[in-house]
């Protein structure tokens, strides 16, 4: 790999051009209007080629006015046709923006042939081509691409610092931000204007289509990996210029590799974002699939514990001693355990390893400490089952499933709430011994995982 | 519950202006009132002036018009016709009087913020523009939150929360405007007992400092029990009042009864024919 400044200009716009799209995008991703992105980033093209065909400049300013304007003309367009057509709001999206973009491609076509405006530019950007460009600043060369980019960042850094709470609210709430004098459908306009600008400005870098990638998945990730707003837009940006470094690099680096030339680094930056997006959704902390499947992994084996030491529990009311074999953990009737050796070889290895059950001569017998938790699970289960039997009118014989499910969701207030309802009864429906609450109450290997119990842990009113 | 509200004047007779003769302003006045989503009208002629200090329930069929008459009130849909008055001026010098408790099903819940930056949003208004949600916005915030008996899940991302937690922080949010309005779109639906508790005791805490609330409610077996006065709603207001006078069997027949009204099919052949 051979780095030069122009690689350093072309990470540099690459990494701006990510950045400033993440901070607007993250609010198209919030107020579930992304589409609109799409819609935008298509339609600034005949703002682009009229803006030219007008002035004959290819000037930031002119661009961004150009630009501006067409974000306002497309928003309107969208909300009178999704009114008046009583069309659903993509379909207007889909209308207005594939026809203004067709216009923009037959102006670029016809008007705007002999220039520096190339349809191919257009559509995929030409991030090689922004260090040709140069303007001087107290004799340093600076890409032109660059110094628009920066502007635009700039404003958009500066108007969300300025309006983060009226943001927040228009985008999570607009009939109360309007209530309360935030007008939600202004701040709607400002951000379509913003959208424009900012597309514009990152056009050279990534042309109109790869921006819409620019734009929305870096609020995806945020998305994913956040559960506040600040967090959410710090994330989304700092992925972006992650993703424009990462990009550039393996654009230069991974296809010699495999004896091609350099390939294009606003491809490469958009396939590394969706690599990242992947990566998040499968290792984003709470909502990840890893994530997930560790929790319901956990839950499952606590709902194994709890169940092998009620067995044992059950046991040690009929012999005395609660001690069981492995094949007996199997064979007894309604066993969770039947044919599962392979979950009940698991759930009695985590079992000893906490000292709840100790293993003697091919024997299974629970501890002290095991038998008092088995003791408050069977309690649960009977506890359930007496409530199915006196308020649900199940049948005996349905009783010990819906109880089978619910013990294992029952916290010690929970358990309470159900003893005191049925105080004064000492058995189940069937005349089993419903176990005295050991003292402390303790749950079993408490499941981390997210069970209905936590959901409506209800502070009482 | 009993009826509290002192009631000063007339109620609702035709002739009622904003304020009465010893110039008690109606917390709500609204005359001739027309709101229409494509052309239909959703509400048609509606005359309503109700008096401070009460909790005031607003019942109808489903598509009756009542979300969209508290709507029409906080001017979120335009008006065909006619005029909305909160103590006597338009809502939008009023903005400051009035607190609103949107349906919960309205937002996104997984949003990323959590309980307490919702609540927060109450204060915006006040807090003003270009400014941050200091430390005394999130002190008053918390005591709302503490109100509703929500202080605990205070940093608790809002899609964490159930049902009625989403619904209690939603009130919290219109309690810290500290508003002398309010107006609550179906607070009791899909909520847990504990929460329709602590709603209750709201509504009663409100009546006794004196504030007018205003809530769409689909229950009618707790209209006795909730409210002292009662709105009853089908495109047009059928009848309004204290709930002892105006909760009749006659009453609830014509707001309820009967698949289509007449004015029903008038306004559908006028939505087909335009």
């Amino acid at each position: 790999m051979i780095w030069t400044s122009l690689d350093t200009w072309i990470v540099v716009a690459a990494a701006l051009a990510g950045a400033t799209c993440a901070l607007i995008g993250s609010f198209l991703v919030l107020k579930k209007v992304s589409m609109m992105g799409d819609a935008i980033s298509h339609a600034v093209l005949p703002g682009i080629a009229v803006a030219f065909i007008l002035t004959g400049s290819r000037a930031g300013p002119v661009m961004l006015v150009g630009a501006a304007l067409v974000g306002i003309l497309t928003a309107v367009l969208v909300q009178l046709i999704t009114r008046h057509a009583r069309l659903e709001e993509g379909a207007s999206m889909g209308v207005v923006f594939t026809v203004l973009f067709a216009i923009g491609l037959i102006l670029i076509e016809r008007a705007a042939r002999n220039v520096d405006i190339h349809p191919e530019h257009v559509l995929f950007g030409a991030v090689e081509l922004v260090p040709l460009h140069v303007i001087s600043f107290w004799g340093w060369d600076v890409p032109r691409g660059v110094v628009l980019l920066v502007v635009v960042l700039a404003v958009n850094v500066l108007l969300v610092l300025l309006f983060f709470k009226e943001l927040r609210l228009a985008t999570f709430d607009p009939e109360l931000a309007t209530a309360l004098g935030i007008n939600a459908n202004a701040v709607h306009y400002v951000l379509m204007v913003l959208v424009a600008m900012t597309t514009v400005a990152a056009f050279e870098v990534v042309g109109s289509i790869l921006v819409i990638a620019m734009l929305i998945v870096p609020g995806a990730i945020a998305w994913l990996l956040t559960r506040r707003l600040l967090p959410f837009l710090l994330v989304s940006v700092g992925v972006s210029v992650v993703a424009a470094v990462v990009g550039h690099i393996a654009a230069i680096t991974v296809p010699p590799l495999f004896g091609y030339a350099d390939t294009s680094t606003s491809g490469s930056m958009a396939t590394v974002l969706g690599l990242f997006f992947f990566l998040a959704m499968l290792f984003a902390p709470e909502q990840g699939l890893l994530a997930r499947a560790w929790n319901t992994a956990r839950l499952r084996l606590a709902i194994g514990s709890q169940d092998a030491l009620g067995l044992l529990a059950r046991a040690a009311e009929k012999a005395g001693e609660g001690s069981l074999s492995a094949a007996e953990f199997r064979d007894v009737s309604s066993s969770p355990f039947a044919g599962r050796r392979l979950r009940l070889a698991a759930t009695l290895g985590l079992l000893r390893a906490r000292g709840l059950v100790a293993a003697r001569g091919g024997r299974y017998c629970v501890t002290v400490r095991g038998l008092e938790q088995g003791r408050a699970v069977l309690r649960s289960h009977r506890l359930w089952e007496r409530f199915f039997y006196e308020d649900g009118q199940v049948e005996l014989g349905e009783l010990h499933t819906a109880a089978d499910v619910l013990e294992h969701y029952t916290d010690p207030g929970l358990q309470q709430e159900l003893a005191e309802r049925f105080a004064g009864i000492a058995t189940d429906p069937r005349g089993n011994r419903i176990p005295e609450e050991s003292s402390p109450a303790r749950r079993i290997g408490a499941p981390r995982a997210r069970t209905p119990n936590d959901r409506e842990k209800e502070p009482r009113a | 519950m009993d009826a509290t509200a002192p009631v000063s004047g007339p109620i609702a007779s035709e002739q009622t202006p904003s304020s009465d003769a010893d110039g008690n302003r109606c917390a709500l006045h609204i005359r001739d009132l027309t709101v229409a989503y494509h052309r239909k009208p959703v509400l048609w002629d509606v005359d309503l002036d109700v008096p401070p200090s009460v909790v005031a329930g607003i019942v109808g069929p489903n598509g009756a018009g009542k979300s969209t008459l508290i709507k029409a009130v906080l001017d979120l849909v335009p008006h065909a016709s006619g005029t909305v008055e909160i103590f006597g001026k338009p809502y939008r010098k009023q903005r400051r009087l009035v607190g609103y408790v949107p349906q919960r099903e309205s937002v996104d819940w997984n949003y990323p913020i959590n309980a307490l930056e919702l609540v927060a949003m109450g204060l915006y208004r006040t807090i003003g523009w270009f400014r941050r949600v200091g430390p005394v916005y999130r002190r008053r915030a918390l005591e709302a939150l503490a109100d509703v008996g929500m202080a605990d899940l205070a940093r608790r991302q809002i899609s964490q929360l159930s049902g009625g937690q989403q619904q209690r922080i939603f009130l919290a949010r219109a309690l810290v405007q500290d508003a002398d309005v309010y107006f609550m779109d179906e607070p009791f639906s899909g909520v847990d007992a504990a929460t329709e508790k602590a709603i209750i005791a709201i509504l009663q805490r409100l009546r006794e400092a004196g504030k007018t609330v205003f809530v769409v409610h689909h229950d009618l077996e707790t209209v006795r029990e909730y409210f002292d006065y009662l709105i009853m709603l089908n495109m047009r207001v059928v009848s309004a009042g204290p709930v002892a006078d105006v909760f009749t069997p006659e009453n609830l027949r014509r707001t309820y009864g009967g698949r289509l009204t007449l004015l029903d099919r008038a306004v559908d052949a006028m939505g087909r024919s335009r």
